[in-house]
């Protein structure tokens, strides 16, 4: 190639060594250092070697906004948004655009996929400590991407201008009009208009495929950077870099490339085995990740008979309804966000994995585990009768959660935290 | 080039810090003007605004008992045309209200009474749930959601319940009252909604 003839040109740059290899990749390393960002990255950043199954979804997630990133892009050529086009510019995706259907699909999927995956990953940093100290950062700006991607969830929800869309649309914003004072002109701000309309729709979309990936996209490399500065936990919660080896690596530490790029690949397998049967066999997943009323154009005089959002928001919405006062609810709703943020300084405890945690522990993370999960299928019921009351029963369990984690995990007995991390040789 | 005579290697370093901050602080007023323009641009525009103008209804049409729907600014606005029975059931049960006497609810100061209207013969509301914003449903007859129900509205979504009057019963998660637009009769069988003494909103 021509550029080859480049290598080593007459004055060449400061510092050039002559005497280098030449060729391309030498001449390109020069002037771009290539070669540094990819040992720095991949063949010289050292990972803990005791990873588990649970390290595979931060992998995972970056997959799938990758996919999202994608699928999303070629939605775009063919999605029109407004009132008048939305609906029926998503009915043409699905009829008449060759593979519009399966794009369509792997959008959707892949919003829930991503939701399954960032639960998975939050319940990892849960049970082996992974926001605690150094990592408090890792784990906030963690944090400030899953709000992010809720932001980019819901907007992208609405987007169909299906009955559900307009619904949820209405029932999310009107949330804001609860703020005392400023509320009612912050929704009309909001929605551009006395109600959910063309305005609001646009400007969804605006936010939906600029400016959210945008800061999605920018989130997430400064997870990663902050990532390689502190360095991977893991499951027994040990910082490798104190054990250092006679090489200045440390010793219970291997390179992320070719070891963990190898073990998530296989991940990435079954990964997009299950991917692919929701996508090509139950793409709705009964009603979960698509919801039936959304196959209807939006109608703001028919409310559908029962509003839920989809499931990845369930658990917060049972939250809001278990409240019997609407200014209550939608600020318990948003603490129970917020409350992940506070983890690191909420957890008094002197170790960071499960492993050497006491029963209390143990015991307050699987209530909190249950109660997630309570809620969410909660949240998808009609708030009535015997499910109010239990949506109340465990929206307190998780809170007693976070405001007793001071206290138990102080007075939690932990067990010795071995010098090296526990691992067996395959 | 550089003839000029070098003084001194020190730096004046309160000059250097005052500048600084003058500099950011110019910046942040500057960025803050800046972003007026964007922020407006999500208020309603010219064209919402013209569309959101008042409503006219002609009440003519409305026989006793019933319920017409028209829209205002996107709403569904609820008329009911009451009749003397009706009026009656809006009374005697106060004591099962959250809000009797309309004080923590959103209605213009002429329909900040008992029967929260300008006149009894016809109520106006805005037919939208307090609660999360879905469409109560109309259950006007005695006995009709429960056998001590006095007529009124019923929420499907979450059991939201208000009287003939829009005033929400306890044990609804609404815990205002059904709003009430800004409404005029020019003429006595036309409801303009939108607009009344005050202008319009």
């Amino acid at each position: 190639m021509a550029v080859n003839s480049a290598s080593g040109a007459p004055g060449g740059l400061p510092g050039e060594d002559r005497s280098a290899k030449k060729g391309l990749w030498a001449w390109i390393n020069k002037r771009l250092p290539l070669s540094d960002f990819i040992s720095e990255q991949l063949t010289g950043y050292y990972a803990p070697k005791n990873f588990n199954i649970w390290y595979f979804f931060g992998s995972l997630a970056l997959l799938v906004l990758v996919l999202q990133l994608v699928t999303g892009i070629f939605l775009t050529m063919f999605y029109k948004p407004g009132e008048a086009t939305s609906f029926d510019s998503v009915e043409y995706i699905m009829r008449e655009v060759d593979y519009g259907w399966l794009i369509r699909y792997l959008h959707s999927t892949g919003a829930s996929a991503f939701f399954i995956v960032v639960y998975l990953h939050m319940f990892r940093a849960f049970l082996y400590g992974s926001y605690k100290a150094p990592r408090e950062l890792l784990w906030l700006v963690g944090m400030f991407v899953y709000l992010a991607l809720m932001a980019e969830a819901f907007m992208g929800y609405v987007l169909p201008w299906g009955n559900m869309s307009f619904w949820g649309a209405q029932v999310i914003v009107n949330l804001f009009g609860t703020i005392p004072a400023i509320g009612p002109g912050l929704v009309e701000w909001i929605r551009g208009d006395y109600g959910i309309a063309d305005a609001t729709l646009n400007r969804f979309f605006a936010l939906h495929v600029v400016a959210l990936p945008l800061g999605l996209l920018l989130l997430v490399l400064l997870h990663l950077v902050a990532l390689r500065h502190t360095g991977s936990n893991n499951p027994d919660g040990i910082e490798i870099k104190e054990k250092l080896g006679a090489d200045g690596k440390p010793l219970d530490g291997i390179p992320f490339h070719p070891y963990y790029t190898v073990k998530d690949v296989v991940g990435v397998g079954v990964f997009f085995v299950l991917f692919a049967i929701v996508v090509f066999f139950v793409p709705t997943f009964g009603g979960l990740f698509l919801e039936g009323p959304n196959f209807e154009p939006a109608n703001p005089l028919s409310t559908p008979e029962h509003i839920a959002p989809v499931w990845y928001f369930t658990p917060y919405y049972a939250i809001l309804r278990a409240v019997p006062d609407q200014r209550l609810g939608a600020l318990l709703m948003g603490l129970a966000v917020m409350a992940f943020l506070f983890m690191p300084w909420l957890d008094r405890s002197p170790v960071k994995s499960m492993r050497y945690r006491g029963w209390m522990s143990r015991t307050a993370l699987t209530l909190f585990a249950v109660s997630f999960i309570a809620l969410g299928y909660l949240g998808l019921q009609p708030a009535e009768g015997l499910y109010v009351y239990l949506a109340r029963f465990f929206a307190a369990i998780y809170f007693l959660f976070f405001l007793l984690m001071p206290i138990y995990s102080k007075l939690d007995r932990v067990k010795p935290v071995p010098d090296r991390v526990t691992y067996h040789a395959h | 080039m550089a003839d000029h005579a070098v003084i001194a290697d020190e730096v004046d370093l309160s000059r250097r810090k005052f500048l600084t901050r003058a500099t950011i602080a110019t910046g942040v007023v500057g960025a803050a003007f800046a972003a007026v323009p964007f922020i407006e641009s999500w208020s309603p525009s010219e064209r919402a605004r013209a569309q959101g103008a008042p409503t006219e209804f002609d009440l003519s049409k409305l026989e006793p008992g019933q319920m017409a729907v028209p829209v205002w600014r996107r709403q569904p606005i609820y008329v009911v045309r009451r009749t003397p029975d009706m009026v009656a059931r809006v009374a005697g049960h106060d004591g099962d209200l959250k809000d009797p006497d309309s004080k923590d609810s959103d209605q213009p100061p002429y329909a900040k009474n008992a029967l929260r209207a300008r006149s009894a013969e016809y109520l106006v509301l805005i037919g939208i749930c307090t609660h999360l914003g879905c469409l109560p449903k109309q259950r006007f007859a005695q006995g009709e959601v429960y056998p001590s129900w006095p007529g009124g509205f019923f929420c499907p979504c979450h059991g939201s319940r208000f009287d003939l009057a829009g005033r929400v019963f306890t044990g609804s998660p609404a815990s205002v009252n059904l709003r009430i637009p800004p409404y005029s009769y020019p003429k006595p069988t036309t409801l303009v909604i939108g607009t009344d003494e005050k202008g319009t909103s």
